[in-house]
């Protein structure tokens, strides 16, 4: 157990350390990197919980996939930060008051996994009332049989904010050249050269 | 003290042992990758390939690393050495653990987490990050323009990856990589599995940055890419990290679709060899389709290559999730 504690605080450390990098770094590209590191340090802490689905899906679509977009738009951008910080304080207020909400819900959390009558269940919940050995089976079995139509209903939600982002973005701009494969792959040379005969001292026409 | 020592110390002994070993392996596996390549493509170029230094010239791996270790870190002054150090450092070291969860035979395996497959799917989907640091890193136009380049193309091809994952997965049933090595696996489902084997060859040579699809380092439009700044030890990790990538890359395929450490064919009478013989046998096979690619074709275009990751592979891998998994369940044979 004292490894486990050990490793808990390491990466605890780690995430805070690095969630607090995030927002006092100059550089903006060295801020997304410490993001990286703290959504690889949370990753890391589910995998302590014994949720090592979810962990090593928070590093595929997390690290691996949402942050390399942030990383790239972030290098792209020729941001002036000394600008932007400029402003910053008038914002501390707000956020304040986010930070109070999140702690509230935090606080009922606690109580509602230690203090409430029903603590026990909540805690077990939903994986010790399911069958199956490993939490992946029991994540497919909550999503795709008791909660296949919320489950569902989300993928269409996502489906149409995903085309509307294409629509809203996509522009078609004249006079750009572009190779048509099926185009080329249907060429044939017959259609395209011709093999003349010259004859000698004539020239060709 | 001593309780401690019993249950964690052993424990912990043996299994830097067996880390040894593995990274030993991996890395004089990548030392004789580098040879195998100029062997064989001077074979398929009607040349000799290094022959001086040796017999064969077997020892010029440890020469061309003993040069590099000899040479000077040069370390750009406009560039950020913090990160540009990491780069190396990051791919270098990821390329080395994914190799805890590969089952070389039977039981021979470092960590047999139930997620295997997630686990490798993670660690080649961060490796983007070297690429991406070194190119920032550098301060460079060259190196910038080929982590850009390397960053789009890894994040495109492990879309249609992720999907070819899950048809093996749809038919093995299980994330653990020893279990699907031993999933039954009869004709039909193989002959439905082998449109998504060649998919996959082709997109862990865009995964790892090969020829034809090396855009990251083109030499010729970019002179080498996103490391075009780092020499001595710093490019022999990068260097390093690409060829065990490599390895990686085919001993993932020979595990998903070749299966691993069993013997070929079903063939009984060849169990009497060692699976691990097996298990290195067919990975050479799949490390040779990627040199055989090298001398073989031309490097794509960047368009084409966007083209082929995004409206080529990734509509026929996730149809064909749909045609596996209609299949199986029409069959009944849902694991």
């Amino acid at each position: 157990m004292i490894v486990q504690a050990l490793a808990f605080y390491l990466f605890a450390g780690v995430l805070l350390a690095s969630a607090l990098m995030v927002i006092t770094a100059r550089n903006p590209v060295h801020s997304v990197l410490f993001l990286i590191l703290s959504f690889f340090s949370a990753a890391a802490l589910f995998v302590l919980l014994g949720a090592e689905f979810v962990g090593l899906i928070l590093v595929i679509v997390y690290v691996g996939a949402v942050a390399v977009l942030f990383l790239f738009v972030v290098m792209m951008l020729d941001i002036d930060f000394a600008h932007l910080r400029k402003g910053a304080m008038q914002y501390v207020p707000v956020g304040i008051a986010v930070a109070a909400v999140l702690l509230g819900e935090l606080g009922m959390l606690y109580l509602s996994w230690n203090a409430a009558p029903d603590a026990l269940l909540n805690r077990g919940a939903p994986g010790a009332l399911l069958a199956g050995p490993t939490n992946t089976e029991r994540l497919g079995q909550l999503l795709y049989t008791h909660y296949a139509f919320p489950f569902q209903v989300a993928g269409l939600i996502l489906l149409a904010a995903m085309i509307g982002a294409i629509v809203l973005t996509h522009r078609t701009r004249p006079g750009v050249r572009r190779q048509s494969v099926a185009t080329q792959h249907a060429r044939q040379a017959r259609d395209v050269l011709e093999i003349r005969k010259v004859e000698t001292g004539k020239g060709a026409v | 003290m001593m309780d401690l020592w019993q249950s964690y110390g052993i424990w912990t002994a043996w299994t830097f042992l067996y880390i040894g070993l593995i990274v030993g392996g991996v890395l004089i596996s990548v030392a004789y990758l580098t040879y195998a390549e100029r062997k064989v493509m001077g074979a398929m170029q009607r040349r000799q390939g290094p022959m001086t230094v040796g017999p064969f010239g077997l020892l010029q791996p440890i020469a061309d690393g003993l040069k590099l270790f000899s040479k000077e870190t040069i370390i750009p002054t406009q560039s950020s050495r913090v990160v540009f150090l990491l780069a190396p450092m990051l791919l270098f070291a990821l390329s080395l653990v994914a190799w805890a969860v590969i089952p070389f035979d039977k039981g021979w395996v470092l960590a047999n987490i139930n997620v295997g497959i997630l686990y490798l799917f993670a660690v080649s989907s961060m490796g983007v990050y070297g690429v991406i640091m070194a190119g920032w890193a550098s301060n460079s136009r060259y190196a910038f323009l080929g982590a850009l380049r390397s960053a789009s193309q890894m994040v495109s091809y492990e879309v249609s990856m992720g999907l070819i994952i899950v048809c093996v997965l749809l038919c093995a049933g299980s994330l653990n990589l020893q279990e699907i090595v031993l999933a039954p696996r009869p004709l039909w489902m193989q002959a439905l599995l082998f449109p998504m084997f060649v998919v996959f060859l082709i997109s862990i040579l865009a995964e790892t940055n090969r020829a034809p699809f090396d855009l990251p380092e083109g030499e010729s439009e970019i002179t080498g890419g996103f490391m075009v700044e780092y020499s001595a030890m710093a490019f022999a990790l990068f260097f390093l990290g690409e060829y065990a990538n490599m390895i990686l890359m085919s001993a993932i395929t020979t595990i998903l679709f070749l299966g691993g450490w069993l013997p070929p064919f079903g063939i009984l009478a060849l169990a009497a060899v060692p699976g691990i013989v097996w298990f290195g046998l067919k990975t050479a096979l799949i490390l040779f389709v990627f040199l055989w690619a090298r001398a073989t074709l031309p490097r794509f275009r960047y368009d084409q290559l966007m083209r082929l990751g995004w409206k080529v592979f990734l509509p026929f891998t996730l149809l064909w999730v749909i045609v596996v998994s209609g299949t199986l369940l029409a069959l009944g044979a849902l694991p």
